[in-house]
């Protein structure tokens, strides 16, 4: 059982070789297959892998409409609660309200085009700011790829929305049109009018959860309760209506229509996912070394009593009957298999029926299903190299975003230097530079600052429309959230200037003595 | 590559070869897909139709106008025309605000600076530089040093009537040329050239003879540039004892002037630019330096 049949294909391979172009090459079979074989990462020593395909089969294969049948279990559950949960955040975090006092916007997640905000319950990020975004990407992918090391494809079973939302559509179909085989007899039988009303009212109710779906999109980008008596009443702007049109557009073709073919075909993601896992990796996996060899409960009773080997699987194909992408976990991992887990409650339901333990399929590993029919001993290994550092960078990558947003300071200031005239002669002989400064005050409040300059033995610090308080001090005073340019003239009064001295302009916030410093020059002839 | 018929039926897809074979490569007879033959058409239709409604096919000397009669001007024309509604709101408070009164409003006052700046960079860069540092002649803006007056009122009547411009009410007065119209012997000059540098303080040679040359200062200089050299505005006469010098301080440039005379020309914006926009390049030019004179 050494199980490494000659021209052993992947099974999905000829089902995902689509070639529809103008002009298609033909090549030897043969070639292929061995050359796909010896590439395979993982060496696919499945005793049931699917037999070399047929020289002669097309390398194109239409979509077969696939009709999964409801199934109750553990991970359905699991599902059903991760599914409720992220589109509650979804459909209703725009409603959420957050305080923020009387110059910003009280919604708790906003992003404000109009403005360049961006708000987060008590984060409020400035265009310049946009790293902060960047982070949580970076930390958003690393939670992907510890995820994937522990459990292979965690995020596409559950988490995707082109998962959540395929799901709750195929919910509303087998609410509507029954179950897996009542559905499969209408669609083979004529359209009567009962079933082309049940069809309908699939339809209607998959638009209106696609229109909610591009209605709750566009909630995010303006102040929500506003937004729905607006789009209610027909006065919200256009824009807000194309994009409602777009994401019911998608939400009703890719979660009604397109459904697995998303996943097979068009996510990037299984394609990294396969390139950054490793034998470790736990997924949904067919125990073939305690599965086979599969037939019925009676023939493999009689087997066994005769002592000749016979497997768990009773070959009831209701593994294959759930899935949602149509594929047989019992050929082992494949592209086309997003890990949702239904095979695994349909399987456990099936064993408890018949008497035998659940966990034919379970999460484990190929590498573990090998050991036990070699006979050695298993190994689970969730805490290793791979998963350490993965959880490390996870670590580092959140505390530098925490420490930078703890000392993320609300006053910005910076200078730009005249670029001509570098310098002017006043009328006594002294030596002015001129200066643009940008101050920001992100304080939801009116700020005072004062300006000074250090650097020079003896200078004069003029803002052109600025003022100056009794002690002297040059102040600028910044609106609520706004930024604020101004013209600055340093003047050197000892005239003792070289033609180019470090200067320091240092910005004090007068409600709390915040300081901003930025250095320039400071140029003479 | 012989383009002889070998058609085939391929195996594996049903479809026939179109005999072209490389390296034991066949090529499949695949007809195009339709959506992409009958968008193929559709763009053929189109550019017929397009050519007879835009303006397409260049001719000798212009070009097919389209029957629909369209020009990128009139677009151009309606975007400066939703420009110019867009700051209307704005452009209508400065029209109607005074100069002191848009200097105190920061919001205003912003607005002009930059409709200012980008203005000074059309108009007046050629001259003054692009940030208004000047050159020999063309005064430098961001000093304190104003031949006709730094103040608001007096920034504006120069930006709109110029100085020796072809206005009647720019500013007039010009330097003589005391040496080519001999009003003055070439030792006069000389000695006044000495005694005007002495005035700010400057070096001088020291077979200068500086007696003659404030002599010669109060017969002929002291009545527009004052008695001490401290300059007149009301006749744009430079102040000749600070440490600016628009033409240059040598002796041999203040002896030149002396000579031929000087009267740089600030051309007349009235009716050129509209008044918004000169309201706008005094507030720019004003910030640039200030007016005081220490």
């Amino acid at each position: 059982m050494d199980g490494r049949p000659e021209g052993n294909l992947r099974p999905q391979l000829d089902s995902n070789q689509g070639a529809t172009g103008a002009c298609v090459v033909s090549v030897d079979i043969g070639i292929l297959m061995t050359a796909t074989d010896s590439m395979a990462d993982v060496p696919l020593s499945h005793p049931l892998g699917a037999a070399a395909s047929d020289e002669d089969a097309p390398l194109y294969a239409p979509r077969k409409q696939i009709y999964p049948q409801a199934v109750k279990g553990r991970y359905r559950t699991i599902k059903w609660v991760v599914l409720a949960i992220t589109l509650g955040i979804y459909y209703f975090l725009p409603f959420i309200r957050w305080d923020r006092g009387p110059n910003a916007p009280d919604q708790a997640i906003l992003v404000d085009l109009a403005n360049s905000r961006l708000y987060f319950f008590f984060i409020e990020i400035w265009p310049q700011e946009v790293y902060y975004l960047t982070g949580l990407l970076v930390l958003a992918s690393l939670v992907l790829f510890l995820m994937n090391a522990v459990a292979g494809r965690v995020w596409c079973g559950y988490l995707c929305p082109q998962t959540v939302w395929t799901d709750l559509f195929y919910a509303v179909e087998r609410w509507i049109e029954g179950g897996r085989r009542d559905r499969m007899r209408k669609d083979q039988q004529k359209l009567t009018l009962r079933t082309a009303g049940q069809k309908g009212l699939k339809h209607f109710i998959w638009l209106m959860i696609a229109w909610w779906t591009g209605g709750a999109w566009v909630l995010y980008f303006a102040d929500a309760p506003t937004l729905v008596y607006e789009l209610a009443t027909l006065q919200a702007p256009l824009l807000a209506y194309t994009w409602i049109g777009i994401l019911t557009f998608t939400t009703y073709t890719l979660a009604g229509f397109m459904r697995e073919q998303v996943c097979t075909y068009m996510c990037p993601w299984p394609r990294i996912q396969a390139a950054l896992t490793d034998e470790y990796a736990l997924n949904v996996t067919y125990r073939y070394d305690r599965g086979e060899p599969r037939g019925s409960v009676k023939k493999n009773e009689v087997l066994k009593l005769q002592g000749l080997p016979a497997g768990d699987c009773i070959d009831c194909n209701q593994c294959v009957n759930v899935c949602p992408t149509g594929v047989d976990i019992r050929k082992g991992l494949q592209l086309d298999c997003i890990q949702c887990g239904l095979c695994m409650d349909a399987c456990d339901n099936v064993m408890d029926k018949i008497g035998r333990p659940q966990g034919l399929i379970a999460y484990d590993t190929d590498m573990n299903v090998k050991a036990r029919m070699e006979g050695r001993p298993e190994v689970r290994r969730i805490v290793r190299a791979r998963t350490i550092f993965y959880a490390g960078i996870i670590a580092l990558v959140g505390a530098i975003m925490i420490t930078s947003l703890a000392l993320r300071q609300n006053i910005y200031l910076s200078v730009m230097h005249d670029r001509n005239p570098l310098f002017v002669r006043l009328s006594d002989g002294s030596i002015r530079n001129g200066f643009t400064i940008r101050v920001a005050n992100k304080h939801l409040d009116e700020r005072r600052y004062a300006l000074s300059v250090e650097g020079l033995a003896d200078s004069r610090v003029d803002v052109i429309g600025g003022e100056v308080d009794p002690q002297g001090r040059t102040i600028v005073t910044v609106g609520p959230d706004q930024t604020l340019e101004a013209r600055v003239l340093v003047t050197d009064t000892a005239s003792a200037a070289s033609s180019s001295t470090d200067l320091q302009f240092i910005l004090t916030d007068l409600s709390n003595g915040d300081k901003a410093a930025t250095s320039d020059h400071f140029r003479a002839p | 590559m012989a383009h002889e018929s070998h058609e085939q039926v391929d195996a594996v897809t049903g479809v026939t070869t179109t005999g072209h074979t490389w390296d034991d490569i066949q090529e499949l007879n695949n007809p195009l897909p339709r959506w992409w033959l009958w968008t193929f058409y559709v763009t053929i239709v189109w550019s017929v139709l397009y050519a007879i409604a835009y303006p397409a096919i260049p001719m000798m000397s212009s070009y097919t106008k389209g029957v629909l009669g369209w020009q990128s001007r009139e677009a151009v024309e309606v975007d400066l025309a939703a420009l110019k509604q867009q700051r209307s709101g704005m452009t209508a408070k400065l029209a109607a605000s005074s100069l002191d009164q848009i200097k105190q409003d920061p919001e205003m006052f912003a607005f002009a600076r930059a409709q200012g700046k980008a203005s000074f960079g059309d108009n007046c860069a050629p001259c003054h530089g692009a940030g208004g540092g000047g050159a020999k002649g063309y005064p430098n803006l961001n000093d304190d040093d104003w031949l006709w007056g730094g103040s608001l009122a007096q920034v504006e009547h120069t930006i709109r009537f110029g100085a020796r411009s072809t206005n009647d009410k720019g500013h007039s007065g010009t330097m003589p040329a005391f040496g080519r119209d001999g009003m003055l012997k070439r030792e006069e000059i000389s000695h006044v050239a000495d005694y005007v540098r002495s005035l700010s303080g400057l070096p001088t040679d020291k077979t200068a003879n500086l007696n003659a040359g404030a002599k010669v200062y109060t017969d002929n200089c002291a009545a527009c540039h004052g008695d001490k050299g401290q300059g007149m505005q009301e006749l744009g006469a430079p102040n000749l004892s600070d440490k600016i010098w628009l033409f240059g301080s040598e002796k041999a440039t203040i002896v030149e002037g002396l000579n031929n005379g000087r009267g740089g020309v600030m051309p007349t914006w009235h009716g050129r630019l509209d008044d918004t926009t000169i309201k706008a390049l005094t507030l720019y030019v004003h910030s640039l330096g200030g007016d005081q004179r220490p």
